[in-house]
């Protein structure tokens, strides 16, 4: 049983997956930060891998990848930051990030590397779900990563079975069609996510977008598995002068 | 004529296979939030556009608001300079002063007919927002237009022009602050506004089926050459059609109805910036690899950790780190040759033009034009050069250049 299997079975509600962006906020800290998520609460960190381009990120996140670039990330030094890092860090951890600097590293060498650490998962939200299945989803299983597929508001009902069944680890669902870090009216989530939990899908459900205090991780909750938390995070790191703390400080205002 | 794509292995030139793909570039790399969107009008994109309500409407507007057919223009004295014979496709002269409204007029009615009630556009030179904006207010809708801020400050006159035509024009403030952040931010709207948006791509360049749309869009200008060409000398086939590539969209719509006649050489003029190996160049072919930007795999200038570099040429529609997959599938095939020309070069063509023919073009078109000296010519060839706009927008850089002469 891998650690997200052994993560959901263990707790099926109230999952509290993390966002961080690696290299931010600074080059160095990215093994702290994962280590105060974990002390303070973290059932998932979700790490994101840089990139000069995100598309589907608002602009706090994409300023914390920008950030990390000028700080001097790339994916290789990456991998040597989280050599050892099990050590440490026994939460379950997803690599989070847009296609092109995976495909630069090499793809089979992304998931060979990733999955030396280990790390548990992947997420490429530019990846569809075509070259997944034509290409890339034989690599990704080959080295025994899951890799989570997106779903939205706008997802028909056919696809979400698709993505679902494609899917492993958990599915991640946007709560709303939009960036990270934008604001939408949280009854209309609601209605998505009932509808979602009546569909009976394999897939453990974690909301991502949107969740940025107790109030909309405990909505998220009240018919998923959990939710992630990044815009709000990454906020929180930006004016921190000490990153212990203030991860403390600030998932203690979510789980508490 | 309703025309089918055919669910081939790797396309043809003239047309992707299904899931996008011209060779091994194009594909839809988009994130779940745009699939609906782009699903939408993937399906729909060819119905729509095969209509004969939908062609009946189009060509009228290319023909009584765009002012087509654009003229061929046998260019004589450049023709002697060139020892050749030169034609100038002359896309500067449709309304807007350039190529672009053809796309523009094209993808608004699809939009309408997708009921869709707001535009949003990224521009680079202003050409492609000064063209949606324009048929925006033809049609009444809300267009908001991304720009970078670095090219609101080198193309003043257009983002004047599209406010007066009623537009929000929107900076685009992160990166390199040009057409390929501007292009970030109206993606970024587009996954915002799910519903009731359409975004207008302005070039061969997205998710499939952007590049096959905005080249059929374009497609009318090879069509009139072969027409005019005809008429002028007897043959519908030149010996080169020459052309300069940012994204693509003018050498696109130059090449299409040659794309098959394998005796037509196509030349693609990349904007060279300061030179090739100076670190401020936008020649993708020469300095991009495969990767995946804006929603489709092509060729992109990006570092060794495949983070998009930033580009540079004194043309902002031709400063992009890209470039169409249809054109990547060009170059790696070989059916297309690709030249690059220098900020300095192209500036000098424009001027050479302008003293030759009584024409000041568009800086991005001057790249075309400065490429003539790079190629050999029989003297019976005929050679035709898209002239994608007009000059006016340039007209600082133009000035600047005369008081430093």
């Amino acid at each position: 049983m891998n650690r997200l299997e052994e993560l959901f079975t263990r707790k099926k509600s109230n999952v509290l997956n993390v966002f961080c962006t690696a290299g931010f906020p600074q080059l160095n800290s990215t093994w702290e930060v994962m280590k105060a998520l974990q002390d303070n609460g973290a059932d998932i960190i979700e790490l994101g891998m840089p990139y000069s381009d995100p598309l589907a990120d608002g602009p706090v996140i994409q300023a914390s990848n920008t950030k990390a670039l000028q700080n001097g990330m790339t994916m290789q030094l990456l991998f040597e930051q989280l050599r050892d890092f099990r050590k440490e860090i026994y939460v379950p951890v997803i690599l989070m990030g847009n296609i092109n600097p995976v495909l630069q590293f090499g793809f089979e060498n992304f998931c060979k590397q990733a999955a030396s650490l280990p790390v548990d998962g992947i997420i490429l939200p530019d990846l569809p779900e075509y070259e997944f299945e034509n290409e890339y989803g034989a690599i990704i299983k080959r080295y025994g990563l899951d890799f989570i597929f997106l779903i939205t508001p706008e997802t028909s009902e056919e696809r979400i079975k698709k993505l679902d069944t494609l899917s492993t680890g958990f599915l991640y669902v946007v709560s709303s069609s939009s960036t990270t870090g934008n604001k939408k009216d949280f009854t209309e989530v609601e209605k998505y996510l009932q509808r979602l939990q009546n569909m009976q899908l394999k897939n453990s459900l974690i909301v991502g977008f949107g969740i940025k205090d107790k109030s909309t991780f405990q909505s998220a909750c009240k018919y998923a598995n959990g939710a992630v938390i990044g815009t709000a995070y990454i906020k929180a790191l930006e004016n921190a002068t000490d990153i212990q703390s203030a991860t403390k400080a600030f998932l203690s205002s979510i789980i508490n | 004529m309703v025309q089918t794509i055919i669910p081939n292995n790797k396309g043809t030139y003239k047309q992707p296979n299904i899931f996008g793909y011209y060779g091994n570039f194009g594909g839809a790399y988009i994130p779940e939030m745009l699939h609906r969107n782009v699903e939408e009008l993937r399906d729909n994109y060819l119905k729509i556009m095969y209509d004969e309500a939908f062609q009946k409407e189009f060509q009228n507007l290319l023909h009584d608001y765009a002012g087509r057919p654009t003229p061929l223009f046998f260019a004589e004295r450049l023709s002697n300079q060139f020892n050749t014979k030169i034609y100038l496709k002359r896309e500067d002269l449709n309304h807007t002063g350039a190529h672009k409204i053809n796309n523009a007029i094209g993808q608004v009615l699809l939009a309408l007919r997708l009921g869709k009630k707001r535009i949003i556009a990224e521009t680079g030179a202003g050409q492609h927002g000064v063209a949606t904006a324009t048929v925006c207010a033809l049609k009444g809708l809300e267009c908001i237009v991304y720009m970078g801020v670095k090219d609101m400050e080198r193309q003043q006159p257009n983002v004047a022009r599209m406010r007066m035509l009623g537009a929000e024009v929107r900076p685009a403030t992160s990166g390199s602050q040009t057409l390929k952040d501007a292009t970030n931010e109206a993606i970024r709207d587009w996954i915002n506004n799910p519903n009731d948006t359409h975004y207008v791509i302005g070039s061969v360049v997205g998710p499939h089926p952007y590049p096959d749309m905005v080249a059929r869009f374009q497609s009318v200008i090879s069509e009139e050459i072969k027409k005019q060409l005809k008429e002028k000398t007897g043959s519908e086939l030149p010996n080169y059609v020459m052309a300069c590539v940012g994204g693509g969209s003018n050498a696109a719509g130059a090449f299409y109805h040659f794309l098959d006649d394998l005796s037509v050489q196509l030349v693609a003029v990349e904007a060279a910036g300061c030179g090739i190996n100076s670190g401020m160049s936008a020649a993708t072919t020469q300095l991009g690899k495969p990767g995946v930007l804006h929603g489709s795999k092509s060729l992109v200038m990006q570092t060794a950790d495949g983070q998009v570099v930033e580009p540079h040429s004194i043309s902002a529609g031709l400063d992009y780190p890209g470039i169409g997959p249809l054109h990547a599938h060009l170059y790696e095939s070989g059916r297309a040759k690709f030249l690059s020309a220098t900020d300095k070069e192209a500036v000098e063509a424009a001027f050479n033009l302008t003293k030759m023919e009584g024409i000041i073009p568009a800086l991005e078109s001057s790249h075309a034009l400065a490429a003539l000296n790079q190629m050999r010519f029989k003297k019976d060839d005929v050679v035709v050069i898209c002239l994608s706009g007009r000059g006016d927008k340039d007209m600082s850089t133009y000035m600047k250049y005369m008081n430093e002469l």
